[in-house]
Order: structure tokens, then C-alpha cells, then sequence
């Protein structure tokens, strides 16, 4: 019993980290660049659910449908809205300009904007930590003596969800074909018509737009938010994207849900004490073992 | 290209003079633009002209600027901690209005933000420093003060801190002194405490690991649950990174049978600590340690989920004696909200101050090293009473005697025990 319910746990943990794991992995996966920033984007997200959300909750009766409904479905749009904008916008301001730079400048520019998210979220509303509300209220399967949460079941069907549709828009669609195309040779995609701009725009806006999901889904589930709340998850979900593969979406599927059930584990029989150190460990080892992670695909370079 | 690159320097220039701006008469020419927005104190401005040194001389002309004491002390006025910064931050204003007012002493309060990080509270003591601070009230919280409190070492500034409570704080300084109780001292009360009222028997603790506070209070609370024979039934912890997800450990000590779970740590993981306990369906009872001070005041939090947490602290804002009572109405009056221990120990201080240097016959124009000395002479030998415990004394240690008090929280508000 106690096993069954850590798994449960670990998998709830899991799906958190899988779906941050997905715009990562997507962005990566297509722009060939470590968002870091992805994780500051969510913590947007959460805020922007936050503001929707409590301010909205008072317009409608006490314990009405509308009430339920409204305010969080406007919140959650309201945050994909504004995630959305804001990538696009990170991407043109910050990104675009370094198209051709060496991949480190990029890399070092995506920690800047994550730093200025965090400081200008502190300056914008304050470091205290605000409570949010969870969208789908705070109701509770219980089997036995198990119980899952319903923010649980929601994030692990969300996740799976978005993880067939990336799939399916990656490999069916035109624009997913013109994202893979710019993911194998920017300069060929080019020179076939595609316009490799506006392809990598739409990579970062679906990117945001996942985090703003993730980012309600996750002051769902854990509701202190604060400026720092996207930053570790968003280290941990990077974890999991290696882990699954990084590029790879059903390997950001799996590497999350993974990471969750083996920090779970490690907690709950060997010690909360060291369980980073374990999870870590066991990401070394597989990735002795198999470098691309656990999905990834070896690429052979030709020189 | 050129264009895009040029409006996001010219929004970056404007997000620095902004904050710059916020930051009233404090901010120093030295701070790098960039690191602007971090200091910011995000409150509203209406609470800007608080920090303004110049403000005491202002309401008293007769004494000139040249004729106070200038105190200074680092909290955390933004980031996760922001709540314990802001509050010992307002208390001491409160204190040196009302010494001021008295025409006796005067005080120049200068408070500077180190976002509960030690290398930003020795950057905001050097500020502090320059400014000719001659008195400081260390910081507010440990492992800030543990840095600056070196410093105050070594430059031979005395400190008295409101509310940093482990050990290193104090240790080996002949002159930083607490106001609040050490970590020690916080575990084995609590620990004792528990026994005394017959609380529980089978106890469970979960502590932050990478937190001097935490584990200071925790290594004291076990062996002294042990000397008492209160058995800790499990013991888990969390660490930065890590502290969203408490469902292993309230899992393990559900298992374990712990009817009381032991939460010495900052609100606010304590937050997350109750409501995963509630989803979870799991509802012992909860003994929390002055971090736990806060909670109620969390924005959107349900104090529902608070209710029955007990803590030990020194303060308790609904005491009936006068002098709680009016500090309680004139902290509410101008700040909006019920003075948490923070703010009364931060009070404590600057009386702790006054009384000192009344009895030292201390004058503003004396050297920081001299009225360092004749602090020292003092505080080893006077006894205070405070809003935070009556005839107080401190040891040469630095450390303070006085009695706490258990509060619980009843229907969103504390109430003693």
C-alpha cells in the first residue's frame, strides 16, 4: 500500500515536471537552444492565472457553476495569452538577433532573460508570496486508501493530451513539417521556401503557451507562488527532458514521469536527505549508458 | 535589427530609473543600474518616506541631524522572506518616532534590503557603513546576520539583532547580542513544551537540511525529545529546489503514527506543508517555531487550513497589557495589518537601545568603537522590559533570557495557549 501510493505520488510529481519537460524539449527540439527562460515564463503564467482568478472570483455567487467556471477558464486563457506574447516577444528581442552567434551566446542570453523575468516579476508584484487557487477546485479520488488528487489526474491527462498533439502537429501538419525541416538544416529549410523566421516564432509561441498551461497546472498543485517559483521546476524539468531525450516529445513524457517516480522512491526508501543526489546519480548512469537518453535519437554527423 | 536592440536597452534604462526612483533617498550612487530592480523595495511608495533618514531630524529641527544615533540594520524588504524584513523594518520605525518624539535620545533608522541572501546583507552593511552607522541592528534573519555579524566584529559596530536566531550569529562576538531566542533554545522549549502539556507522544519532525535555522532548532528539539522520552517517530527533510512536494514525508510520518508533526521552518513551505496535509487527508496536530509567524498573512492563504497550529513566540499580539495593546493599534494604524513577533522584537530593540545608552550617558558624537564598549558594559548587566518578555537579560554570549509563550491559531488570528 505504501508502495502504490508513493507510485501515485511519483507520478504526480512526474507529470509536473513532464509537462514543463514538453516546452522545453519542443523548443529545444526545433530551435536547437536551451530556453532557460522557459521556466521564468511559467512562473508568468501562474501570476497571470493568479490575477484572473481572484479578481474575477467575487463578481459571481457563492458556490454558483459560473463561479467554478468563469474565472478559471479566463485565467487560464489569460495566461496563455500573455505567455504566448511574451515568448514570441523574448524570441524577437532576445534571440533573433543571435540567430548566427556561437550556441553559448545563446545560451548565456536565454539566463539573462530568465534573471529579468524573476527581477521584474519581484518588481511588478512584490516577493511576498501569494496563494493561489486550484483550477479544478481541491476534490480528491479516493480507491481504498489511496487517493489522487483531481489537479493530479487532470495535469496526467493534460499531459498526454499535448503529448499526442505535438506529436501528431510535428509529423502531419505543414508548419510541423517546416519546424522539423529548420531543425535539421536551418540554411537547406531556407533555400526550399520555408520561412525559417516565422517558423521558429510559431516554435516559441506554442513553447509559451505550453508553459502557461504548465504554469496553472503547477500553482495547482503546489499553490505558493512566488517571483523563484518557475526557476527550479524549471531545472528539474530540463533534467527530465535529458533525461527522456531531449528533442525527443514522447521522451519529455517519459523522462518527467521517471525523474517523479525515482525522486519519489529514493525519498520515501532511501532518505529524504540525499534524494537529489540519487535522482542525479541514476541521470548519470543512463546517460553513461545511453547518451542520447532514454528516447533520443543518435545522430550520425557527417563530416 | 539595430532598432529592436535599441528599445530593449532603452525599456532596460527605463525599468532602472524606475526602480531607482522607488527607492527614495537611499539608493547609493554605488549600485550597479542592473542590480537595481533586485533592491527595490516593491511596496507601495507610500511607505518609501519610512526609509528616508532624513525624516527624524525633519520632525525634530531642534536637534539638528548631527544629534542622533544613527542605527542600521539589513532585512530581507523583498524576496521570499520579505514579510520578517518589512516587519522588523516598521517596528523599529514605530520605536524610534516614539523615542524621538520624547525629545530625550534621538534616532536616525536606516534600514537596507539583503533579500535573506548573506552576500547581499554584507553589500547592504557597507552601505549602511559609509552612511556612518554607529549602532546596527544587525539582520533580520540568520544567515545574513551570520555574515554581517562578522563584519560587526571586526569593525567594532555594535549589534543588537532583532530576530536572527542560530547560534554562529553570536558565537565568538563579544558584541552582537539577540533579541529572539537562539535556535537551542527554541528546539528544547518546544520540545519541553510539548511534554509539559502532554501534546503528544509520538512525534514527527520535518526540517530544511540546507538551513542553519532549521537545523539548529531541529538538532536541539531531537536530543531533547529524547531526554524527555517524547519518541520521534520519523524525521524527513526538504532543501531549495526541492520544497514544493511534501507528500513522501507527511506519507512517512502518517505511516509512522506521529499525532504532532514538528515544523521548524519559514512559513513558507509550512503553507504548502498544511494544505498537501489537507488534500491528503492527514490532520495531526502542528507545532511550528517563530518562521511559522507569517502564515496568516500570506495573500489567498486559507487561515482554515492554519487553525489549531501551535507555535512558541515571545509576542503575542493579542496580550491585554497596555503597552502590546498600543503598539498593536499604532502598527495597524499606519501599516495596515497585525504586527507579527518580527516587529515587536525589532521594537524591543531600538527601547533595548534607548535605555542602554540613557544609562551609558552615551552622546551621538562618541565613535562606533566607543559606544561599542559602553554598549557591552551595558547589556551584560541591565535588564529590559520589552513587548517581548518582561526583566530581560543577556549573557556575555549575547544570548537572551525571557520566557516564551505558546500561542495557537484560532479562527484566523493568534491566541494564547
Amino acid at each position: 500500500m505504501t508502495f502504490l501510493s508513493y507510485l501515485i505520488q511519483g507520478i504526480s510529481l512526474g507529470s509536473i515536471y513532464a509537462i514543463i519537460a514538453l516546452g522545453y524539449t519542443m523548443v529545444y527540439g526545433i530551435a536547437k537552444m536551451l530556453n532557460f527562460a522557459h521556466g521564468d515564463v511559467i512562473m508568468v503564467g501562474g501570476y497571470m492565472c493568479f490575477f484572473a482568478t481572484s479578481g474575477l472570483r467575487d463578481r459571481f455567487a457563492d458556490g454558483s457553476v459560473a463561479q467554478a467556471v468563469i474565472p478559471n477558464l479566463a485565467g487560464l486563457l489569460l495566461a496563455m495569452f500573455v505567455c504566448t506574447l511574451l515568448g514570441i516577444t523574448i524570441e524577437r528581442l532576445a534571440y533573433k538577433p543571435l540567430r548566427q552567434a556561437p550556441s553559448l551566446a545563446v545560451l548565456i542570453t536565454a539566463i539573462g532573460v530568465s534573471y529579468f523575468l524573476q527581477n521584474g516579476a519581484q518588481v511588478l508584484w512584490s516577493s511576498n508570496p501569494k496563494i493561489c487557487s486550484s483550477i479544478i477546485g481541491k476534490g480528491v479520488l479516493s480507491l481504498g486508501q489511496l487517493s489522487i488528487s483531481h489537479v493530479i489526474l487532470l495535469t496526467v491527462v493534460v499531459c498526454v493530451v499535448i503529448m499526442l498533439a505535438l506529436t501528431w502537429f510535428t509529423g502531419n501538419t505543414r508548419m510541423g513539417k517546416a519546424m522539423r525541416a529548420c531543425s535539421e538544416d536551418k540554411a537547406a529549410a531556407q533555400l526550399m521556401g520555408i520561412n525559417v523566421n516565422a517558423t521558429i516564432s510559431m516554435t516559441f509561441a506554442i513553447g509559451s503557451a505550453l508553459a502557461a498551461i504548465a504554469g496553472v497546472l503547477f500553482t495547482s498543485a503546489y499553490p505558493t507562488l512566488q517571483p523563484t517559483t518557475g526557476a527550479l521546476p524549471g531545472i528539474k524539468a530540463f533534467t527530465a527532458a535529458v533525461f527522456g531525450g531531449i528533442g525527443s516529445i514522447p521522451g519529455a513524457m517519459l523522462g518527467g514521469i521517471l525523474l517523479g517516480v525515482i525522486e519519489t522512491f529514493a525519498k520515501g526508501y532511501i532518505s529524504t536527505q540525499v534524494s537529489d543526489a540519487i535522482v542525479f546519480a541514476v541521470l548519470i548512469v543512463i546517460l553513461l549508458v545511453k547518451p542520447a537518453g532514454l528516447l533520443g535519437k543518435q545522430v550520425a554527423e557527417k563530416v | 535589427m539595430k532598432k529592436y536592440l535599441a528599445l530593449l536597452l532603452a525599456l532596460a534604462m527605463v525599468f532602472a530609473l524606475a526602480a531607482c526612483a522607488n527607492n527614495g533617498g537611499n539608493s547609493t550612487p554605488s549600485e550597479a543600474p542592473s542590480e537595481a530592480p533586485v533592491e527595490t523595495p516593491s511596496e507601495a511608495p507610500s511607505e518609501a518616506p519610512v526609509e528616508t533618514p532624513s525624516e527624524a531630524p525633519a520632525e525634530n529641527p531642534a536637534e539638528g541631524a548631527t544629534a542622533a544615533f544613527k542605527l542600521g540594520g539589513t532585512g530581507p524588504l523583498t524576496g521570499p522572506a520579505a514579510i520578517y524584513g518589512t516587519a522588523a523594518r516598521n517596528g523599529a520605525q514605530i520605536a524610534v518616532d516614539e523615542i524621538n518624539a520624547l525629545g530625550g535620545i534621538q534616532f536616525e533608522l536606516n534600514y537596507q534590503d539583503d533579500t535573506h541572501d548573506a552576500e547581499k546583507a554584507v553589500t547592504a552593511y557597507n552601505t549602511l557603513k559609509d552612511w556612518g552607522m554607529q549602532l546596527s541592528l544587525g539582520s533580520v534573519t540568520s544567515k545574513p546576520c551570520e555574515a554581517t555579524a562578522a563584519k560587526n566584529f571586526e569593525d567594532r559596530i555594535f549589534a543588537l539583532t532583532p530576530s536572527a536566531s542560530s547560534t554562529a550569529v553570536t558565537e565568538g562576538k563579544d558584541n552582537v547580542f539577540q533579541m529572539c531566542f537562539m535556535d537551542p533554545n527554541q528546539g528544547s522549549a518546544s520540545a519541553q513544551y510539548i511534554f509539559d502539556q502532554g501534546l503528544a507522544s509520538k512525534v514527527a519532525v520535518i526540517w530544511k537540511n540546507d538551513d542553519v535555522y532549521s537545523k539548529g532548532i531541529r538538532d536541539t528539539f531531537v536530543s531533547k525529545a529524547a531526554e524527555l522520552g517524547l519518541e520521534v517517530v520519523s524525521e524527513t527533510t526538504f532543501a531549495d529546489g526541492n520544497d514544493s512536494d511534501f507528500n513522501v514525508q507527511l506519507t512517512e510520518a502518517k505511516n509512522a503514527g506521529a499525532d504532532l508533526v514538528f515544523l521548524p521552518m519559514y512559513y513558507t513551505p509550512a503553507s504548502l506543508i498544511l494544505s498537501q496535509a489537507d488534500t491528503m487527508g492527514y490532520a495531526p496536530k502542528w507545532f511550528g517555531v517563530d518562521g511559522m509567524d507569517g502564515i496568516l498573512t500570506l495573500e489567498g492563504f486559507d487561515t482554515a487550513l492554519a487553525e489549531g497550529v501551535m507555535l512558541l513566540t515571545p509576542f503575542n499580539a493579542d496580550a491585554e497589557d497596555a503597552k502590546t495593546q498600543a503598539f498593536v493599534e499604532k502598527y495597524q494604524a499606519q501599516y495596515g495589518e497585525v504586527p507579527n513577533q518580527f516587529a515587536a522584537d525589532a521594537y524591543d530593540c531600538v527601547y533595548a537601545y534607548a535605555q542602554a545608552l540613557e544609562a551609558a550617558g552615551a552622546t551621538p558624537d562618541m565613535s562606533a568603537a566607543d559606544l561599542c564598549d559602553a554598549m557591552i558594559a551595558q547589556f551584560t548587566s541591565m535588564t529590559f522590559d520589552g513587548l517581548t518578555g518582561e526583566s530581560m537579560t543577556w549573557g556575555a554570549d549575547g544570548a537572551v533570557t525571557k520566557a516564551p509563550k505558546g500561542m495557537v491559531i484560532q479562527d484566523g488570528a493568534y491566541v494564547g495557549m
